[in-house]
């Protein structure tokens, strides 16, 4: 048993909340897709939105952020949102004058 | 019994977590884009289960609906206009992967670290068994917040609400409003389909 019959703490969240982090950033890096290290930002600011919520919970702390943690996950989802359109139409636009996805060949304004 | 001392908010905790890391690792290790977007899509779903777990309904239920809902079709609406042959499946070389494990690898190393550093987060809140599924009313405090009530901090003293923070979320929300606004039309206005000027 060990584990199971413990109750939760904010460590647990924290820990999820690093290997979804750990995860897109080794996503961002590794992904040649422009949509795939869009992915990786994804998972990122998810790994974020768990520590906020974990450090907002009253489950989980006596004196936790309480509503400002739930309020800045909620204003990350949104800009998330905000990102994601952004980021897409640029993303298409590059397919449509270069032909490719591939960001290696996103070199244009290189010095 | 065995059965009756588990910790069903563990147990579940557990479930949820694996969910969200095994997919996650999914969309890092897997090459072909179509599958990374379906594999994003569980393991945003399985983190919305998290913040249930965690009762944070409201951000639960919009991270279901704005996130899985709503960006991921639009990662995926972008998958299928880009997805030709030579792009769904675009493999890295060795170097990159070795390079950016190293460097995750130590990433996850000192937040793995730091989490556990602090007593007061990896010691469980005493008062847990008492909070019970009265208190999730998190929607109602949430939307309070947003328009400068809050009704979570009416304990504090008159002076304590002007300190700088302890106000609510008005202004932040009308901020985010008007941004999300401008993003969306700027997007709409930059993916549009252009008219050749020669035609």
């Amino acid at each position: 048993m060990g584990f199971f019959d413990q109750p939760l703490t904010v460590s647990h969240y924290l820990v999820i909340g690093a290997v979804l982090f750990v995860m897109g950033v080794i996503c961002m890096a590794t992904k040649r897709n422009a949509i795939g290290v869009l992915m990786g930002i994804e998972l990122v600011l998810n790994g974020a939105n768990v520590n906020f919520v974990a450090f907002g919970s009253k489950y989980l702390r006596e004196s936790s952020l309480g509503l400002d943690g739930q309020l800045i996950a909620l204003f990350v989802i949104v800009l998330a949102a905000g990102e994601a359109a952004v980021a897409l139409a640029i993303a298409l636009n590059f397919y449509n004058n270069h032909a490719t996805i591939d960001v290696d060949n996103a070199d244009e304004l290189k010095g | 019994m065995l059965l009756a001392a588990i910790n069903w908010q563990t147990f579940f905790f557990a479930l949820f977590a694996l969910v969200a890391c095994v997919f996650a690792a999914g969309v890092v290790f897997s090459s072909n884009v179509v599958r990374m977007a379906f594999y994003l899509v569980i393991s945003l779903g399985a983190t919305a289960g998290l913040f249930f777990l965690a009762g944070a309904e409201f951000v639960g239920a919009m991270q279901l609906m704005i996130y899985v809902g709503g960006t991921l079709v639009l990662l995926i609406f972008g998958v299928m206009l880009t997805a030709q042959e030579r792009f769904v499946s675009m493999k890295t070389n060795g170097a990159e992967w070795v390079v950016s494990l190293v460097v995750g690898g130590a990433f996850l190393v000192l937040l793995v670290s730091v989490a556990f550093s602090v007593d007061d987060w990896s010691s469980p809140n005493p008062n847990q068994e008492k909070l019970g599924v009265v208190e999730a009313n998190s929607a109602s405090t949430v939307g309070a917040g947003l328009v400068g009530l809050r009704v979570d901090k009416l304990d504090l003293e008159e002076g304590d609400l002007q300190a700088p923070g302890m106000s609510g979320y008005l202004f932040p929300f009308v901020i985010i409003s008007i941004h999300l606004l401008v993003v969306l039309i700027g997007a709409a206005y930059m993916a549009r389909t252009k008219r050749r000027a020669s035609a």
